[in-house]
């Protein structure tokens, strides 16, 4: 049987979900797959679309995996239109003058902002807010303005008013509605919302019915609104709402509603059989689902509707969402209103926190039909199970959303409560039974979980959710988690730091002694010396410590696989002198080591014998090097970009900035190795978005990124706080730093135990912003201590004959060890094979 | 036959950790795993990695055995034994070692055993 000829117009995010879900579901051996995508770029994220503005790049965000159009032999044509459908003869035409056969279409052309007809609306630097190219031209309208509006007040406007606000602009919003987010937020948590946002220098004009926009005094434009008032503003950036992208379905007669979009029944066909209309172009009972999960819902019916499976329908959609607009927590569940009839409320209000949460009940006081939250949104993964599973309210409802005070039972419904049904990760619909079955198929913990269910890692809103769900499915198995670090110590690595930090406790054998049994082992001697240096920061070549040091600390060099050793100097910032080029190409050659650049930007001597370590070392020491503790679980390189010194597009002096990072946090030991990079601009060249601590400047100071990791798993560090001084971007470096140290896993670098820390982000925030805790001062205290207490590891260790003793390749011999041997390759040596190694020792 | 050798004093040994000698020609990795007397001496040569770097590993206790880890790719070797723990084929020598007077002497297979062996 030849395959059938599908048509997906449209490659947009559903688009193009509905394509790797066909995909997946094994379409691809019914039919051959062609899509349009209008866009010179394949499908992206518009969802996190503000965040191309924080740094991300077009890259970052695409959605496309790999090589999947060609793997998958999917013939995408890029910057290319389906302009019409021929259902006669059935054939879609393109804007280039393509003409397709076709047995089915998907439609899933999405929606397009609307923008108000108001005269002026057409000016120059009036633009809208959708695709990266109108980011482009916002960014690039930004640079010619000094003041920016928005019109609208919803959702994406406040998005917008975001991305205006980090651009440096004068920002205002412009609403023609009596409050901001009017769909999603009740008048209660409108005004707060107001209020929070108007705190963050945003001015917020509501009730303003723009009549014209014409030539400015003071700006570019001048908005006139229809109560007399005016606005003056260089950049109006229109997102009053989307419209469905319906006229090629309206030209081809297929039926459309009243107000836009192309009409769907519960299979996602339209009012012809050969047609699906899927996302926001699809109209469906009258209504049109403007986010990303019913618009995803929608792919997979139409994949299972092509492939078959009649009794997958779309039955309407939960709109209920969370977010975080401008730093401020805004979630709306079910009848966020309270429309329905005979509906009760509840209201909370914390005036000095500035936080509102409202809820919704059932005339009978039975179930929850709505909330909204402001300002936290900590109850919203408890509500929205309570509301989708139709669980029982508690006696007293308002227990849902009052705060919980030391003692009190709590009322939230625990997720013992929930039905296996109930859907954790609404992003890639995991449902509570399919975390079970993670478990039960080996996973306990989250990044397991992550791994087999892709639970979290959409928005990742579901994270706390999830990991309550998989410890509370832990437990139930009677599984008890061994966290013992070794048989030595019945302690975690966490506990063990603490028995250190509180006891005061100095060496290995005392905390064996008090808190562990037996002799300990390669495990426990590494952490407990990783401890003891971030704690007290004695050298770790003090007698009392040499024997806990693993391969490579305890000779302060990186083992290589034939015993050698490598050295790497530090270069703080990779700004090095031409002297200092020199003096390290001056001691490569005098002991033959083979030189490589790191990906640190320094530079690392490999093929020393450890005899020649604290020679080569006191030569690089006298030239003005110290160590760079390439060797350690430490802060290794502050990696930088050339910075606005020499950049035509540097902001700021990112070289600068990444020396005195690097001088402050180097010899630091924590539980795994820690790199940084500074940017200078946006365009991000000293990749500090791969980093644990990554920093990039902007027009008004730094963005701190913290948790990014490359390597085996790479993770995009997530941005932790912007806009800072250099004294905040310290302190909450410090802070975060010696929290890390203080809570993370033995060899648990930070990305995992980001992935791993309960809360997430939003309680990284708290406890180093907010200082939730109580224990910043502590923090930066500890790391004062550190950084004042630096010695160079490699200076000391030369000055010291007794720590020079130990680095003898014999103890009673001057003799070299006989099997390192070494072959020359591109004019360098290596390391001889083991049968090189033979020939060698033949021929000599 | 073997023959004692002194190869250090006591005083070199840095307690809980290792170092090389040269022994007739073979590199022995020493270990003084307490702060007392206690010494043990096996081979240096790590058959795993193909490296003379057992001195150079971390003292283990692996369920009451006290091991040296190997520092290239953690293979632990019972101090007594030669035995490596973890792969039941492989297993270095193992040489007797006393101390007297505060001196440290291993006792090595002479040459011409080690010919007759083979």
């Amino acid at each position: 049987m030849s395959k059938q000829q599908l048509v997906v117009i449209g490659n947009g995010m559903v688009g193009h979900n509905f394509l790797t879900k066909i995909v997946e579901a094994g379409g691809l051996d019914q039919y051959e797959i062609t899509t349009f995508c209008e866009e010179p770029r394949a499908a992206y994220d518009r969802v996190h679309l503000s965040e191309y503005f924080g740094g991300r790049s077009a890259d970052d965000l695409s959605m496309v995996e790999g090589d999947f159009f060609n793997d998958n032999g999917i013939t995408l044509h890029l910057n290319d239109r389906a302009v019409r459908i021929d259902r006669e003869n059935k054939i879609v035409h393109s804007s280039q003058g393509l003409a397709l056969q076709y047995d089915k279409v998907v439609l899933a052309t999405g929606s397009y902002p609307f923008v108000p007809p108001v005269p002026g609306h057409d000016r120059e630097h009036c633009l809208v807010y959708r695709t990266i190219e109108d980011l482009e031209a916002i960014m690039a309208s930004g640079q010619q303005s000094k003041v920016g509006a928005v019109v609208g007040g919803g959702l994406l406007g406040l998005e917008a008013a975001n991305a205006l606000k980090q651009m440096g602009l004068e920002t205002h919003v412009v609403e023609f509605a009596p409050r901001l987010m009017m769909v999603q937020v009740d008048e209660g948590g409108g005004a707060l919302l107001r209020r929070k946002i108007e705190d963050l220098g945003v001015s917020v004009h509501t009730s303003k019915n723009t009549q014209n926009i014409g030539d400015g005094e003071r700006c570019r434009h001048k908005m006139e609104f229809a109560d007399g008032e005016v606005l003056e503003t260089d950049l109006i950036l229109f997102s009053a709402g989307i419209r469905p992208r319906d006229d090629i379905a309206r030209e081809a007669g297929l039926k459309v509603g009243e107000r836009g979009g192309i009409e769907i029944d519960n299979c996602c066909v339209t009012s012809d059989d050969d047609i699906y209309a899927i996302g926001e172009c699809a109209l469906w009972d009258q209504r049109i689902f403007g986010l990303v999960a019913p618009g995803y819902q929608m792919a997979q019916v139409a994949v299972d509707q092509l492939l078959g499976k009649s009794e997958s329908v779309f039955t309407g959609a939960d709109m209920s969402t969370k977010l975080k607009l401008m730093g401020v927590d805004v979630a709306s569940i079910g009848d966020a209103h309270g429309n329905t009839p005979g509906a009760l409320t509840y209201e909370f209000s914390d005036g000095p926190n500035q936080i509102y949460k409202r809820i919704v009940i059932s005339e009978d006081s039975k179930k929850l039909l709505g909330a909204v939250l402001v300002g936290d949104a900590s109850d919203y993964g408890n509500l929205l199970q309570v509301y989708l599973n139709g669980i029982d309210l508690p006696e007293h409802p308002d227990g849902l959303i009052l705060p919980q005070r030391d003692g009190a039972s709590s009322a939230a419904i625990g997720v013992d409560a929930l039905p296996e049904t109930a859907q954790i990760c609404s992003c890639h619909a995991v449902s509570k039974g399919d975390i079970a079955a993670a478990i039960d198929g080996g996973a306990c913990c989250m990044g397991d979980v992550k791994e087999a269910t892709k639970a979290a890692t959409g928005c990742g809103g579901c994270a706390a959710l999830t990991k309550q769900v998989l410890d509370a499915e832990l437990m139930q198995r009677g599984v008890e988690v061994n966290t013992d670090i070794c048989d030595h110590f019945p302690y975690t690595r966490q506990d063990l730091y603490n028995l250190v930090r509180v006891g005061e406790i100095k060496s290995f054998q005392e905390l064996l002694d008090k808190h562990g049994k037996g002799h300990g082992c390669e495990i426990c001697k590494p952490a407990v010396a990783n401890i003891l240096a971030s704690c007290w920061n004695e050298h770790i070549l003090q007698p009392m410590n040499v024997g806990l040091q693993d391969t490579n600390d305890i000779y302060l060099g990186n083992m290589q696989k034939d015993g050698t050793y490598s050295i790497v100097p530090r270069v703080a910032g990779g700004e090095i002198t031409p002297e200092k080029l020199i003096v390290l190409g001056e001691v490569a050659k005098e002991y033959g080591l083979y030189t490589k650049i790191t990906g640190g930007q320094r530079v690392d001597l490999f093929g020393a014998r450890l005899e020649q370590l604290p020679e080569i070392w006191r030569k690089l020491v006298d030239a003005g090097f110290e160590t760079g503790h390439a060797y350690g679980k430490s802060v290794r390189t502050v990696k930088s970009c050339v910075g606005s010194t020499w950049c035509r597009y540097g902001v700021d002096d990112s070289v600068g900035l990444a020396i005195d990072i690097e001088h402050r946090y180097k010899g630091l030991r924590s539980p795994h190795k820690l790199k940084f990079a500074v940017s200078g601009c946006t365009r991000e060249c000293a990749e500090a978005q791969s980093k644990d601590i990554g920093v990039i400047a902007t027009e008004n100071g730094w963005n701190l990124y913290v948790c990014g990791n490359g390597g085996m798993k790479p993770r995009h560090a997530d941005l932790f706080a912007s806009d800072l001084d250099r004294k905040t971007l310290v302190q909450y470096i410090d802070r975060i730093l010696m929290f890390y140290i203080r809570t993370a896993d033995r060899l648990q670098r930070t990305s995992v135990w980001m992935d791993n820390l309960k809360g997430g982000l939003d309680y990284l925030r708290e406890v180093i912003i907010e200082d939730k805790l109580g224990i910043g001062q502590e923090l930066e205290e500890e790391m004062a201590h550190v950084i004042s207490t630096y010695e160079c590891e490699w200076k000391a260790a030369i000055e010291d004959p007794e720590k020079v003793k130990r680095f003898r390749s014999f103890i009673n011999s001057e003799a070299q060890d006989e099997n390192i041997l070494f072959v020359e390759e591109r004019d360098q040596i290596r390391p001889a094979t083991p049968e090189e190694k033979i020939e060698l020792k033949q021929s000599a | 036959m073997s023959i004692k050798v002194e190869v250090c004093q006591l005083d070199d040994l840095v307690p809980y950790s290792g170092c090389c000698a040269l022994v007739e020609g073979q590199q022995v990795a020493l270990f003084r795993v307490d702060e007392g007397e206690t010494v043990y001496a096996i081979g240096n040569y790590d058959p795993i990695g193909d490296a003379n770097v057992l001195s150079r590993g971390l003292l283990a206790e692996v369920n009451g055995v006290i091991t040296v880890a190997s520092p290239l790719y953690k293979q632990h070797y019972c101090l007594t034994t030669g035995q490596c723990l973890d792969t039941e084929n492989v297993r270095v020598p193992a040489y007797a070692v006393s101390v007297e007077d505060g001196a440290v002497y291993v006792s090595i297979p002479q040459a011409d055993d080690k010919a007759k062996a083979a």
